[in-house]
Formats: structure tokens, sequence, C-alpha cells
């Protein structure tokens, strides 16, 4: 493992003005500065009040699932010479870890008496987590969604309709996440007194990868107290895909202070990193500014930013949240190339040995695993089902359903 | 020494008359035509020019500037082919110009190399969309040492506090976007548009230029009397959305002529 820069022990993650090292801030128009401030304040508000936190637990529990089981993957270890646990988010209400954060905040958005919730989506997960918790407290929902992921997810935009959402389909740029995510920012801006953002990961403008962080680093939490039970140890690496980053920084999170616990991103190589035609931002990007904030980004010489290409649309996003990009920079995480074939190949190794049909995205973290030193103890988090993924799965295996 | 916008901003005030700012993209058709679209411009009575620098997510932007903006990159504007361009116009005019867009391709340019080449090349300001004061530090010393304004936006959401950090931070003017929205949106005769404007404008040591959704010389004279100038961006930009550089231009003057003289007439 890369020595680390710094002394991780009492790490906290961003400061007062939401810089991890020089990755971050906020760097937005001017319209939205204030709306920033005003969810900075609410936030720092909810974070030490414990009838919200009982609020999000009690919801957490009852209504997602939690805590949801770290599972001892028998036959996959044995078959890959490791020793693998599994932390089941796909078994969270929704299929995916998404649910986490929108409840963490649409409680949020409700406490700050907003009755209108947009939100982007790419493979649809944060659409219908988000569309859910809406309907749950009966509010407005509109969900930006990229033309081209409403024709590769269209399973998810009846599940958002059915939900009550609205869902605008995003035709500027290449169609996809990053343009959903710049038309609800647009949206943002124009509606920015009655409406609140819910964002879908790691990134963006302060104070968001760190709320996001902290409503989603219940699963590193739990999955620590877990494996500690089952195994009276400490896993020698954690193991999550990364596209903006939000499962992966949720069980990283409580991990980071454990230094000997090697913290390991899959980010999605696509056609391969040679090929120019991936996501893998910390892998082959450079630093840069985009969608609020400073982290690693994929573009070309002028800094324009590049189209990208994933068979997983949920990782399908040309950046990556600031938290990853100071882990990344300090060493203190290790960020590794899954192509499509090779998450192919993970999601049927999984669902081959375990029985389980793991998402897309979460395939490229079970692929690592045939990568991985033999002898090890690892936690993988399953972030999500595969269920949404039937129809790309089937045109891969060239099957007409 | 004062730039040109410093100094247009100070000879219009002796003259006790109001500032038409005009909006267009860089390289929309194409960066060869620029030149003549800003001596265009000028010819049509404008005072302060602000060319758009292309970027591939304008997230401030409304469709009709999104759309030059896809334009402009599709014709390989970059901003080495805009400082050229300057450049050029410079051998026939001294109209004050600045530059607009995102901060991420100045990142990449290099903040310090971009203030000295669009300084060498007759650029007098720079507006970042998406660099507000609170992580602007090293770009304002880079504008100030290269002698280039920073130009700070304020929107209707800003509060006391934040017309002061502009204040303080910013330079050559402040541009004030009229209502809560993206380029192009529509102005509505919102009654606390005036009272907004006014709490910005008084007492400021900057200039204050309105934009946002001005498309017609009424407008445009309604809000020039509040302020020290206004903006006006999609209304122009749209000229050129046929793709016909010549037609486009003649309809831009036209508009721009039609909306200086309203604004010079206060």
């Amino acid at each position: 493992m890369m020595k680390s820069k710094m002394d991780f022990k009492k790490y906290k993650g961003p400061d007062r003005r939401g810089h991890f090292g020089s990755f971050g801030g906020k760097y937005v128009a001017e319209t939205l500065m204030p709306a920033l401030f005003e969810l900075e304040a609410a936030y720092d508000k909810i974070r030490r009040d414990r009838d919200f936190k009982k609020e999000f637990d009690y919801y957490a529990k009852n209504y997602v699932g939690r805590p949801t089981p770290l599972y001892h993957a028998a036959r996959l270890s044995e078959k890959l010479g490791l020793k693998v646990y599994l932390k089941r988010e796909d078994l969270c209400h929704t299929g995916a870890h998404k649910v986490n954060n929108t409840l963490g905040q649409i409680l949020l958005a409700r406490r700050m008496g907003k009755k209108r919730i947009i939100a982007e989506t790419g493979a649809g997960q944060h659409g219908v987590a988000t569309a859910t918790m809406c309907a749950l407290f009966g509010l407005d929902c509109e969900v930006y969604m990229g033309k081209e992921d409403i024709a590769r997810q269209s399973l998810n935009v009846f599940r958002m309709k059915l939900l009550g959402a609205k869902v605008i389909p995003v035709t500027s740029g290449s169609a996809t996440l990053k343009d959903a995510l710049n038309e609800a920012l647009r949206d943002w801006i124009t509606n920015i007194r009655s409406t609140y953002y819910c964002i879908g990961t790691v990134a963006g403008p302060h104070p968001y990868p760190l709320l996001v962080r902290d409503f989603q680093k219940v699963i590193g939490e739990e999955a620590r107290r877990q494996i500690l039970k089952a195994e009276g140890r400490l896993p020698d690496e954690v193991v999550a895909c990364v596209g903006g980053g939000s499962n992966a920084m949720g069980i990283f999170y409580p991990f980071i202070k454990d230094e000997k616990v090697e913290l390991v991103g899959v980010e999605a190589a696509g056609s391969g990193v040679r090929t120019g035609k991936h996501a893998a931002t910390l892998v082959a990007g450079k630093v840069g500014v985009l969608h609020g904030q400073k982290s690693y980004l994929l573009q070309d010489e002028e800094g324009q930013v590049m189209e990208t290409h994933s068979i997983s649309a949920g990782l399908d996003y040309p950046g990556v949240g600031p938290e990853h990009a100071y882990l990344h920079e300090q060493g203190r995480a290790r960020y590794v190339p899954v192509t499509d074939a090779e998450a192919m190949a993970g999601f049927d190794l999984l669902t081959r040995y375990e029985g389980i049909l793991p998402a897309l995205e979460s395939s490229h973290a079970v692929a690592y695993l045939s990568k991985a030193k033999k002898g090890r103890l690892l936690v993988v988090n399953l972030s999500g089902r595969g269920d949404k993924d039937m129809g790309t799965i089937a045109k891969v295996k060239k099957v007409s359903l | 020494m004062k730039n040109r916008i410093e100094k247009k901003f100070a000879e219009l005030k002796k003259a006790g008359k109001k500032a038409m700012v005009a909006f267009v993209t860089a390289g929309d058709p194409n960066l060869k035509f620029t030149p003549q679209v800003v001596w265009g411009l000028e010819e049509a009575g404008v005072d302060v020019v602000e060319l758009g620098m292309p970027f591939s997510d304008p997230m401030a932007d409304g469709p009709v500037i999104q759309k030059s903006s896809e334009r402009a990159l599709k014709a390989g504007t970059k901003l080495p082919g805009i400082f050229k361009a300057v450049e050029t116009i410079r051998k026939k005019s001294q109209v004050p110009i600045l530059l607009m867009g995102y901060f991420n391709p100045i990142l990449q340019y290099g903040i310090s190399d971009y203030f000295r080449d669009a300084k060498g090349a007759g650029v007098d300001g720079t507006l970042l969309v998406d660099l507000p004061p609170e992580e602007g530090e090293e770009t304002r010393q880079a504008a100030r040492k290269a002698g280039v304004s920073l130009i700070y936006l304020l929107a209707p959401t800003s509060d006391r506090k934040r017309i002061d950090l502009v204040r303080k931070k910013g330079s050559g003017f402040i541009y004030y976007v009229s209502l809560t929205g993206v380029t192009g949106a529509a102005i509505h005769a919102q009654p606390e548009v005036k009272g907004q404007i006014q709490k910005v404008v008084k007492g400021s040591r900057l200039p204050v230029c309105v934009g946002f959704g001005i498309k017609t010389p009424e407008q445009a004279r309604a809000v020039a009397k509040l302020a020290d100038g206004v903006v006006v961006g999609s209304a122009l930009v749209d000229c050129f959305a046929s793709g016909k550089p010549q037609v486009g231009l003649e309809k831009a003057k036209k508009l721009a002529a039609s909306i200086a003289k309203a604004v010079h007439s206060i």
C-alpha cells in the first residue's frame, strides 16, 4: 500500500469552507451562494439535533430496512482464495444505497420548509430513491435525466412516474448524467427560493459532499461493527465502486482512521482507459472545476469536459467527489480501473456462485476481487441490485427478452 | 493606470450617461468573424463588449447561449484563438472588452498565464460565472497584477454581506443579475427589482450594470435609469442562431443600435 502523506488518525473531512485540502469548495454562480449558506446553516443545526437523528434512524430501520447484513460469501471466497464479506446495500428498499442519502436530505428539506424537490439521475437509482421519499412525505418531485439514460433505463423511468415524480428529459450536451446535473442546477438557480435540490452523490458544491457522505456513512459504521463481530478484526481491504463516489465514501469514511485498512475505489474503465472511452476519473483525469467543486475531472487540454463511457449508467460521469480526490492525492485510498468486460465477468461470478444479481455498478467492485492478493479479508460494498440492468445485460449477451 | 473599462465608465459618469454593454459568444459562428462582430457593435453605439468564452457545461446559461457555445466549440474556438481575435480587434478599435466564461478553462490554461496573455492581447476585464469571491483569491491577485478588472456578479438573492464582499473584491464594475434564473430568461416586472437594484447601486464605489432578460429598448431604458448601465446578451446572441454570419451581424447591429440609443437618451 502507498504510504499516506498525512496522519489520518484525526481525520474529520472538510474544513469550515468545504475544502478537503485543495479540493471541494463552492464554485457556483452567485445566485446559488446564499442558498448554499442556507443549506449549510440548516445542516449544521440538524447535525447536532437528537430528534433529527432519531427520525433518521426510525425510517432507516423500519422503512429502508437497516442495518443491512454483512454476508460471508463462502463459495465466492473459496473460488477466489480470499475471505469476502458483502455489505448488502442491494437489500435496501428501492434496491440500492441511494436511499440512505435521499432519506436524510428529504428529512432535511422538510425541516427547511421546502415543498418542491428536484434531483438529477443517471442510472435512475437516485431518481427512484428521491421519488420514493417524496411519495412517502407528499412532496412535489421533478427528476432531470439525460435522454440517452432515459432510453437505457426505461424501467426506472417508469418506476419514478408510478411514484408520482415528473421525469424531465435533458437533451443538451451529451444527454447523460452530467447534463442532467447542469439542468438541475439551472432549475435551482431559477427556483431557488421554493426548491430543494437533492443531489445524488458526494459531489457538487459544499455542503453537499459533506452531507451526502454523512447520510451514507451508516454503511461503513455498520460494516465496521459487523466485521469486528464476525472476524474479531478489521478487514485488509474495503472495496467499492466509484462514479461520483457516494457508496464508496459511505463505506470508506468510518475506516479512514484505521490506517491499516486499505481502501480500494473501483472506477469504470469502459472499453479500456487507453481507448479514451471510459469514466475512470481518478485513474486518468486531471484536477479541474465542474458542478460547483474542485476535484479530478475527465477533460481535454482546453478544460472542456469530455464525454464518458461505461456499461453502467451510474458510473458514467466525468467527475468524482472531492473527498475521493483528496484521499487519492494523499494516498489514503487506491483507485483502480475495471473495464466493461471485467465488470460483466464480475456480474456472472457473483450470480453463479452466490445467487446474487449485482447492479452493473457494483459488479465493478466484484470484478476487482479477481485481482486482489490471495488470502486477504475483504469487505465489498454491494451497493445495488441488478434488476434494473436486465435489459443492458441481455443486450450484451445477445439475448432478446 | 486605468484600463479601458475603468476609463469608459469614468467618461460616461462625467457626461452623465449610462452604458450599453453587449454580450456575444467568441467564435460564434467562427473566430475569424468575431472582430467584425465587435467592430459592428461598437459602430452601433455599444460602450463595452463582453466576449463569451465557450464552455462544454455552461450551467448558468439558458438554451440560447448554450447553443451558441456549442456552435463556437464546434468551430474550434479555444483561448489562444480568442486572444488572437482580440489582437485583431485592437488594430481598429479601443472599445473596452471583457471575457466572460467558466473557471475550468482558465484553470487549465494557468491562472497567471491567462491574465498575462489576455492583457497582452488587449483584454480589459474578466468575469467567471462559477468563481465567487470566496474561491477567487488567487485569481483576483493575478488579475490585479496584470491590470485586468475582475467583475463579479450579484443577484436578487445576495444579502448585504455579499454585496459588501463583491464591492470590496470586485473591480471594473458589478454585474447585477436582475432575476433569479439562467441567461435569456424573461425579465418580469417584478416590483421588488427596483428596490434590489437600488440596494446594490447606492453607495457603491463600482459602477453597476444590470443584465439577464433585457431584450427591448423599452426594458433597457427602464432598467438603465436605475443603474449605471445595462447588459444585453441572449437577445443579441440569438441573432446568430441562423448560422449565416452576415445576416446575424446586421440583425445584431440593428438591435444593439436601438437599445444603445434608448440607453444613451436618458
